[in-house]
């Protein structure tokens, strides 16, 4: 009845995840239990849970990243104090746990916190970039972020439910195959991803269409801001590299669950070719993360220079020219595996040329920032943290690009310090400088400074405490994911790492206390005109919050940086342009659609785990009848009556109008 | 903010890309698409990338289709008649579904209904026949354990039939959609998007067929 799930799966003998797992389900039922009492359910419910509004996706994404950030973060604090204590001794993690530890922590901070803080901001900054007011397929849009939901829901669960991957964050195989694992562990790993990796390619899909067919009257493709341009080549990324993984992961489940021979030992199978397909996917991943970090960094590093971005065109082409060498760089992951000298030499040139147009980017900034007024706020500094530290990752990511070095330093803590390097510094500072900048326009009030500059100062110093050492281990021929080790050169530099991490997690702290003490302090912060930054694009041109329009009117744009344009002319002349004639405006109606088909793919996903399969046909019928209910609806739009438009459009208006009365520089 | 007058172009660097943009939707100054349009190209895309999917059991097989691990090889196992009515189901039911697109054009119920009922059975006959294809096989002990390049197989032409099974179950949908509701504009967007989805499958039949079938019973 219930497959393979009994009593003996929950960890009641053990006890770190035993309570583990009672405070985040006691936290999660503290959660629910004040929304409830404090009547906020309903709210909640109709404006959020069922919101097919962009912008409430992307703030909903951008949450799910910053909760599953601290989820991802404690595993980290585990391995450091592990690492730090296991010399000549067993630390306080055994194997077993500690394997679990290191799969969760990768699998977590790539996928549900790296990808929906990147696909949030996408979804919140894009439309309003583009000036429309709303992504191409908005129900679609719920339906993806649901389902990234239950990914993350699927591997929370195996904390108490049964286990987690002990395979590392890729599952590879033999060791991921039924004969070496044979617990639920990877079954969950595999099950996460492949309902999450469904919303992740519906999202792009979705982005994809909404930047090329959807943009504002006179918003030729030279005229979107480059946040566009590099969502555009993310999102490009996600439609064709994504199926990939869907496939490949398939394929481990068919092997795992009907006794096919794809990467088995016997039988013919071929693990090396488990390795090809996933990096054929996972390389392109890395630029599907890093491509919307550039983009916030070109946006903020333009606005508070008070300058357009330099070398604009070259920025596009070093973009899209990166969207395509990413498919042509794969094998670099696995040089050792002894394709030939032939074959690991074009990929280790090819390796090498795609650093060439992330310099012409990292050029482009640095003459962005020449000669213009800079405002040293936090996302700034966040961006220039971010180009010491990335340039630092980059040319580490060169050195292992040589087959040679490459072979020395496979899989040591080399490789480990140098994809935090390039991730945290690059992909995490974009998402933190991308949360800062954008938050006044998402809630209309900005984030507290001071903590934003203290937290942005205890990751930056607490990155460079706790991975510097990482490079000199792996020098030192420490691999990575040791549970224990005896060499007595290591302590130090693994005792310096764990000084690293807790210095992090006091930047951390400070983004906790910002986000509380900004919530408090509102209404100092408040923005009141729309326009916090003095911003150069579409978002900045409407309120913060904006309407669930977007726009009163749709704009109408005539050159780079619509909005400057716009701004420039007001303040020359002294007010603002006349009053527009409003027109009642038709939104799409939200819908549970997303929520409830999420809810069946939970079961399906948890029953498929377990071996339950009527509870997964169950899943799946339920999943099929929410979709032909959502088929059946008559009223798909809500019409916003003009009046409304303008009652909302004219207190804006009046912000602004008082903005521009003022002197220039009104920040 | 307010769009009455728009400034003058700005073009910081003078490379002179203030030229008057194209006036067509969705193409570059003219606006948003129609919505048939963004339905359409949306739904294009989600095939593009269902054919990458494709691509990746292509590439398995095609590492995969020499290792028979001691076991048969495809010109052992493979029935070229079988595949040929099989075949031919599909590309009649193609052309069955064409003519419900035309159907559709001309808003005739009856027709439409007729053609969508005549596309059903042909696919549900394609996925019997390739469903006893699979049953024999594994009776003869050939099934997807057997060896990597069964597994392969399975997968590749399972991945396929499992695409037509889905088809069939929203070819249903579509048909009771049309007879409760009648051609409302989002249903005709649907109908566009299955028929493309329908020919989609065939452009990957016949992929299949190829390097599948034909090449593997090569003499």
């Amino acid at each position: 009845m219930l497959g393979k799930l009994s009593w003996a799966a929950l960890p009641l003998n053990e006890p770190i995840p035993l309570a583990a797992s009672a405070m985040m389900i006691l936290g999660i039922l503290g959660v629910v239990a004040w929304v409830v009492l404090k009547g906020w359910a309903p709210y909640l419910w109709r404006e959020w849970i069922t919101s097919v509004d962009h912008k409430r996706i992307g703030v909903m994404y951008c949450l799910l990243a910053l909760v599953m950030l601290l989820r991802g973060f404690t595993d980290a604090i585990m391995m450091r104090s592990q690492q730090a204590l296991a010399f000549h001794a067993a630390g306080y993690l055994p194997p077993d746990h500690y394997d679990q530890v290191f799969s969760a922590h990768g699998t977590i901070m790539i996928f549900f916190v790296a990808m929906p803080f990147v696909i949030g901001l996408m979804n919140f900054v894009v439309p309003l970039q583009l000036g429309v007011r709303d992504v191409a397929f908005p129900t679609l849009n719920s339906v993806s972020f649901w389902l990234t939901a239950v990914g993350v829901l699927l591997t929370n669960i195996s904390l108490f439910v049964g286990e987690f991957a002990r395979t590392g964050w890729l599952p590879y195989p033999p060791l991921s195959e039924l004969r070496y694992s044979p617990g639920v562990g990877v079954d969950y790993w595999l099950w996460s991803l492949q309902i999450s990796g469904v919303g992740t390619l519906m999202s792009g899909i979705n982005l994809v269409v909404t930047i090329l067919k959807m943009r504002a009257p006179g918003m030729t493709y030279l005229r979107m801001p480059m946040f566009c341009w590099t969502a555009l080549a993310s999102n490009l990324l996600i439609v064709a590299a994504f199926p990939i993984l869907t496939a490949t992961s398939a394929m481990l489940i068919l092997d795992r669950y009907l006794g096919f021979h794809f990467f088995t030992n016997e039988a013919g199978g071929n693990m090396m070719m488990f390795m090809n397909l996933i990096w054929a996917w996972g390389h392109p991943e890395v630029y599907i993360l890093i491509l919307p970090a550039f983009g916030v960094f070109s946006e903020v590093i333009s606005t508070f220079s008070s300058k357009p971005l330099f070398g604009y065109r070259s920025m596009v082409l070093a973009t899209m020219c990166i969207c395509i060498l990413a498919f042509l760089v794969w094998l670099h992951h696995f040089f050792t595996m002894g394709a030939g000298g032939d074959i690991n030499a074009f990929f280790g040139i090819m390796t090498m040329i795609i650093a060439v147009p992330t310099g012409v980017k990292v050029y482009n900034w640095l003459f962005t920032l020449f000669g213009g007024r800079i405002r040293f706020t936090s996302p700034v500094l966040w961006s220039i943290g971010f180009m010491v530290t990335f340039v630092i990752g980059g040319m580490t990511g060169v050195l292992m690009a040589v087959p040679p070095a490459d072979f020395v330093l496979h899989n040591s803590l080399f490789l480990v310090a140098h994809f935090h390097n390039v991730i945290i510094g690059g992909v995490l500072f974009g998402a933190f400088a991308g949360y800062t900048y954008w938050f006044p326009k998402a809630f209309g009030f900005r984030l507290d400074e001071a903590w934003g500059k203290a937290a942005f100062w205890c990751w930056l110093v607490g990155f460079y405490v706790a991975f510097m050492p990482l490079y000199v281990l792996g020098f030192m021929g420490a691999t990575r994911r040791l549970q224990h080790y005896d060499v007595a050169a290591w302590r130090p530099w693994f005792l310096a790492a764990a000084v690293g991490v807790g210095i992090i997690l006091l930047g951390i702290l400070c983004q906790v206390a910002q986000l509380a003490v900004s919530i408090r302090r509102r209404s100092q912060l408040a923005d009141a005109t729309g326009d916090p930054w003095d911003g150069r694009s579409l978002e900045w041109a409407t309120a913060s919050p904006p309407p669930k329009f977007n726009f009163a009117v749709m704009p109408d744009v005539s050159g780079e940086e619509p909005y400057w344009a716009i701004k420039e002319s007001a303040f020359a002349r002294g007010e603002l342009r006349a009053e527009p004639h409003y027109e009642a405006i038709e939104m799409p109606r939200n819908t549970a659609t997303g929520v409830v088909s999420a809810f069946f793919a939970t079961l399906v996903g948890f029953a498929m785990i377990w071996h339950i399969w009527w509870m997964a046909l169950l899943g799946l019928a339920g999943a099929f009848a929410t979709f032909v209910a959502f088929a059946w609806r008559d009223r798909s739009q809500d019409l916003i009556l003009a009046d409304e438009v303008a009652v909302f459009d004219r207190a804006n208006r009046a912000a602004r109008a008082r903005a521009v009365s003022g002197p220039r520089d009104y920040l | 903010m307010t769009v009455a007058d728009p400034p003058a172009p700005f073009d910081p660097y003078h490379v002179g890309r203030g030229a008057a943009p194209h006036p067509a939707r969705g193409h570059g100054g003219g606006g948003e698409a129609d919505k048939r349009v963004v339905v359409a190209y949306g739904f294009w895309i989600f095939l593009l990338s269902d054919i990458v999917m494709f691509s990746a059991f292509f590439a398995a097989y095609a590492v995969l289709a020499g290792n028979t691990a001691g076991g048969p090889s495809g010109r052992d196992v493979f029935d070229l008649n079988n595949v040929a009515l099989e075949t031919a189901c599909l590309l009649v039911s193609s052309f069955t579904c064409g003519m419900a697109a035309i159907a559709t054009g001309a808003r005739n119920k009856a027709a439409f209904h007729l053609m969508m009922a005549i596309t059903c059975v042909l696919g549900a006959t394609f996925v019997t026949l390739e469903f006893k294809e699979f049953v024999g096989l594994i009776q003869a002990g050939n099934g997807p354990s057997r060896s990597a390049f069964l597994s392969a197989f399975f997968a590749l032409v399972g991945c396929h039939g499992g695409h037509v099974t889905v088809g069939l179950l929203w070819l249903l949908t579509m048909m009771a959609q049309v007879f409760a509701k009648g051609f409302r504009p989002e249903i005709l967007r649907r109908i566009l998007c299955f028929s493309l989805f329908w020919h989609a499958l065939d452009i990957i039949w016949v992929a299949l067929f190829t390097v599948v079938y034909l090449l593997g019973t090569r003499p």
